[in-house]
């Protein structure tokens, strides 16, 4: 009895397990076909001669500049958020002054603008300071999108830093500055990895500010690229699988590699609410 | 105001507001929006029981729970692309399989208006299955084990453990989540946008498309301000109603 109802829980499990991972194995499956077999064979074949070529056309296309915004944009927009997030957040946590609580809450108000309210807003703004059709825009939008929950994670880490550690830094002779790069940010290495997967992430898949802000092809991400990309090949099944095969890759082989990491991150991110 | 983004602005007072609630397709795409909103408040109730499956002592759950969350890392356009090949009515993989199996007249799904608002909900549900999953998952984990120790020796079975105890003690997570899906659906945009651009003929249009529609492609910035601030307008509504209806003043403590 017990017996038969384990086999049946995994059943369920199993099936959704499927659900979720199907679509992304036919995906790839049918990125090595040709359209004669995709159309006329199952779906779960598998392809008789994997056509690479799909994928060399793919980046002849000019996938590449896409690849290599997506790239960028995505590595130096984590990389200011989590530098200007850790400082803010020291001194937010770790320095006796006025208005830190104001900073904090105005930080946090970020957390509950959606996106949309302010789109127009800032699409208006960069008009202004010519800055649309420009990457610097994105940066700047991911930057700010991504660092009240930033602070908030690393806020909750430099809680249980022991004040001890900085009273005896100071005593040493240390500088404020030098204890903060050389001490605390080293210390927080394991919730900045946290930190640092949530943003990469969000800023590799990010949608709506590239398709506003940008207009010129040479300066669209992943994201905004493959569907003009895709808008091309039409009805070249091949080579939209591949097109879609290479913006996915990258996150997936992250996941990978991190995934304990990123389950963390993503936890921590969803009690926000 | 009235405003193409670039001209001079001229100020209308509150005519765009006016003009919002009298426009038809304004309150039919927030049909749509509260509709998928419900879909998704629905869906939290299957989330739930696959969390309750995963989190009781089964062995692998740990490599599932990773599977679940696949989707949720991939950008909403490749997840909107690999459906509309998925949904495509001569090749997508949805219409082969059912005709594997025998089924002849099918619907063309996202190009027929009367199920196009459903056909896109199941790949929201794809992506999110495994964020919520994962967030109920963690709490079931919180639940101290002598609690279910206690209920075991009272001789309560798996199936009672499960619904009058675990499920009781992980509500405050339970509303948050609520929360969090009914509000992210009434903000829905990015997978809508690339599926269907709110087609076919305004059937799956949600209020974030229509009010991205209305300021970047007819470059009617002003109302489209406004829209975009009625959706904030209601968003904050939502949120405040759901947490009065779901008020509880006693507080969890394990």
């Amino acid at each position: 009895m017990q017996r038969i109802g384990y086999v049946l829980l995994y059943f369920c499990l199993g099936l959704v397990a499927v659900f979720q991972i199907f679509p992304i194995i036919w995906l790839f499956l049918f990125s090595l076909k040709t359209n004669q077999e995709i159309f006329a064979g199952s779906p779960f074949a598998l392809p008789l001669d994997p056509k690479w070529e799909n994928y060399v056309k793919v980046f002849e296309g000019g996938i590449g500049t896409y690849f290599w915004n997506s790239i960028w944009i995505t590595a130096v927009a984590t990389v200011m958020t989590i530098l200007i997030a850790s400082m803010a957040t020291f001194a937010i946590s770790r320095m006796r002054w006025k208005l830190s609580g104001l900073v904090l809450g105005i930080i946090m108000i970020g957390l509950m603008i959606p996106v949309h309210s302010a789109l127009i807003p800032l699409y208006n703004m960069f008009l202004n300071v010519n800055l649309i059709d420009n990457p610097w825009s994105i940066v700047i939008t991911y930057v700010t999108y991504n660092l009240p929950i930033t602070v908030m994670i690393l806020l909750g880490f430099y809680m249980t830093i022991p004040r001890e550690i900085e009273e005896a830094a100071i005593i040493d002779g240390s500088s404020v500055h030098r204890l903060f790069f050389q001490i605390i940010f080293p210390l927080s290495a394991p919730v900045i990895s946290t930190t640092v997967i949530i943003n990469m992430i969000y800023n590799w898949n990010e949608f709506v500010f590239v398709n506003t802000f940008i207009s010129s092809d040479r300066y669209k991400t992943l994201t905004v690229g493959i569907q003009n990309f895709i808008g091309q090949y039409m009805t070249d099944w091949g080579a939209i699988g591949a097109t879609l095969v290479i913006s996915v890759l990258p996150i997936i082989i992250a996941f990978l590699f991190f995934s304990d990491k990123i389950v963390e991150g993503i936890t921590a991110s969803a009690v926000k609410g | 105001m009235d405003w193409d983004g670039i001209g001079a602005m001229e100020f209308i007072g509150l005519e765009n507001y006016v003009t919002a609630l009298q426009d038809g397709k304004f309150w039919q795409s927030a049909l749509h929006s509260f509709l998928l909103a419900l879909f998704s408040a629905m869906s939290l109730f299957g989330y739930l029981a696959v969390a309750l499956i995963l989190a009781s002592k089964l062995k692998g759950t740990n490599l599932l729970r990773k599977i679940y969350l696949i989707p949720m890392l991939l950008s909403s356009v490749a997840i909107a692309q690999l459906w509309i090949k998925v949904y495509n009515p001569q090749n997508g993989m949805l219409n082969s399989i059912l005709r594997m199996i025998g089924f002849n007249d099918l619907p063309a799904w996202l190009a027929d208006p009367n199920i196009v608002l459903y056909a896109i909900f199941v790949p929201i549900i794809w992506q999110y299955a495994g964020f919520y999953i994962l967030i109920y998952y963690a709490a079931l984990k919180n639940i101290p084990d002598s609690l279910i120790e206690a209920a075991k020796i009272d001789g309560a079975s798996p199936l009672q453990i499960a619904l009058r105890i675990k499920v009781p003690l992980i509500t405050n997570v339970f509303k948050i989540t609520l929360v969090l899906s009914i509000v992210g659906s009434l903000k829905y945009f990015d997978l809508i946008y690339v599926m269907t651009g709110g087609g076919p003929n305004g059937a799956s249009e949600v209020m974030a498309s229509y009010m991205y529609k209305l300021a970047f492609s007819s470059y009617d910035f002003g109302y489209g301000s406004a829209i975009g601030f009625l959706l904030l307008i209601i968003t904050l509504i939502v949120t405040f109603i759901i947490r009065k209806l779901t008020a509880t003043k006693e507080e969890i403590e394990y």
